[in-house]
């Protein structure tokens, strides 16, 4: 066991977490929108729109995300469109590639567990909102969305954990995050044992302190 | 779709054959998983603090740590393992393991920890009459696993274990990176050589849905094989 490359490989570890930290919440913020759109198209009656939300989340949770990673980082830059539109701008960038790739990944797995939420939603809250005389759209923000993301909280949290394990991938895409500079440090020295311990205690820190943060809220928006 | 040919001049044959290896792959890693829950849902459910926390490592560890993490330490740690355990008896040559064992061996273990919480959700919802009963005819600790628990507990971990089978069969496209030609693999070899990364990675896509949607087919008959009489 080398502690001295454990110690010396810790902050350079660290300092990777920063990227991982900032690749996830910015896929959970754009993802999380993303979600209540597609699980709000879901709910609707017209057999299109609601084919249409099944397939993006059929598609993107029936296929690996390493797969959805290197359509959007290797297959767009193909398209030679796509090069001479602003777009391009983003799409050249690794970091932005693995953001679309995390976010629509994401977002078909939130639209699945918010849809679902909505759909327990007792019609006798809905109901009485409606005897009040409250209009519906104000009945949906205010009495049905709050709801529904109480209900989802619990499969929430664990899709926050799964997708913060997800953005290892942005290693594959040549961007040194967690993992990324894991892998580095191990192909360097040949110590794979050491570095997956830091490495891999950092993750299980990360995934503990979300899991509490989750069933505190929880707790706190608990009906009783 | 000429680039889809068999034969020489396209890739549909070894495409073929990737599909065929991410199979291979997928099915030997949930067997291998099996083999691991097999191990750690007793030490869950055991009585014993001990056991209780080798079993919640396990577990907690392999559930919160990026696969592909896991898939280096594999890659990078498992010939050096075998070697320093092969040193021991005396044997000093350079071991190298084959990619496809460490892959199914990395995504095994993965996989083992989500079957393992599938078993001990389904041990722990049978009616505690089956245990007692089984207890009160003198049937003996074995026989109560192996004769009574174990084939109840198939019927109601079976949804679960699809979930588990679909999470181990997309986990398989990260092996690609230590080189075993699966799907992932062979189209990345495939679009190097021809420049059409987006033609074969969305045919990738197209392969893992297959893949999915025949294998959720076949799990709902198994299901319904599985439920007769309830």
């Amino acid at each position: 066991m080398d502690f001295d490359l454990m110690i010396t490989s810790f902050p350079k570890l660290l300092v990777a977490t920063v990227v991982t930290l900032k690749l996830l919440s910015a896929s959970l913020f754009f993802g999380l929108f993303l979600g209540l759109f597609f699980a709000i198209l879901r709910l609707n009656k017209n057999i299109f729109i609601n084919k249409f939300a099944y397939g993006y989340s059929y598609i993107f949770r029936g296929t690996p995300l390493l797969v959805q990673i290197f359509i959007i980082y290797f297959g767009l830059g193909q398209i030679e469109y796509l090069r001479t539109t602003f777009l391009w701008v983003i799409l050249k960038e690794p970091y932005w590639c693995a953001i679309i790739a995390f976010t629509l990944n994401t977002g078909a797995y939130t639209s699945e567990i918010l849809r679902s939420a909505f759909q327990t939603i007792k019609p006798g809250i809905i109901e009485a909102g409606k005897s009040l005389g409250i209009s519906n759209k104000i009945i949906f923000y205010k009495i049905q969305i709050p709801i529904a993301i109480r209900q989802s909280l619990p499969a929430y949290g664990n899709e926050i954990i799964l997708m913060m394990k997800g953005t290892s991938l942005a290693s594959t895409v040549t961007l040194m995050d967690l993992t990324g500079v894991a892998k580095y440090i191990i192909s360097t020295t040949f110590k794979p044992i050491e570095v997956f311990i830091v490495a891999g205690g950092i993750y299980l820190f990360m995934t503990f302190i979300i899991h509490n943060v989750i069933k505190y809220l929880e707790k706190k928006y608990s009906f009783q | 779709m000429e680039l889809l040919a068999f034969g020489k001049t396209g890739w549909g044959d070894e495409l073929f054959y990737a599909t065929l290896m991410t199979i291979a792959v997928s099915i030997t890693a949930m067997l291998v998983g099996f083999f691991f829950a097999l191990i750690f849902t007793p030490l869950k459910l055991s009585k014993y603090k001990t056991l209780n926390l080798v079993g919640n490592f396990y577990t907690t560890v392999i559930r919160g740590v990026p696969e592909l993490l896991v898939i280096y330490l594999f890659f990078f740690g498992g010939s050096g393992a075998i070697m320093y355990v092969a040193s021991i008896f005396g044997y000093y040559e350079y071991i190298e393991i084959n990619a496809f064992v460490t892959g199914s061996m990395a995504i095994g273990i993965i996989s083992g920890a989500y079957s393992t919480e599938v078993f001990r959700g389904a041990i722990q919802s049978i009616d505690k009459g089956q245990f007692e009963a089984a207890k009160v005819l003198g049937i003996n600790k074995f026989g109560q696993f192996y004769k009574i628990i174990l084939p109840q507990m198939l019927r109601l971990a079976i949804p679960n274990l699809s979930n588990v089978w679909q999470i181990t069969l997309k986990d398989t496209s990260l092996i690609s990176v230590t080189g075993l030609v699966e799907i992932m693999r062979q189209s990345y070899i495939a679009a190097g050589s021809t420049r059409d990364p987006l033609f074969f990675y969305s045919f990738a896509a197209v392969l893992y849905l297959l893949l999915t949607y025949v294998s959720m087919k076949l799990i709902n008959k198994l299901e319904i094989r599985y439920s007769r009489g309830h």
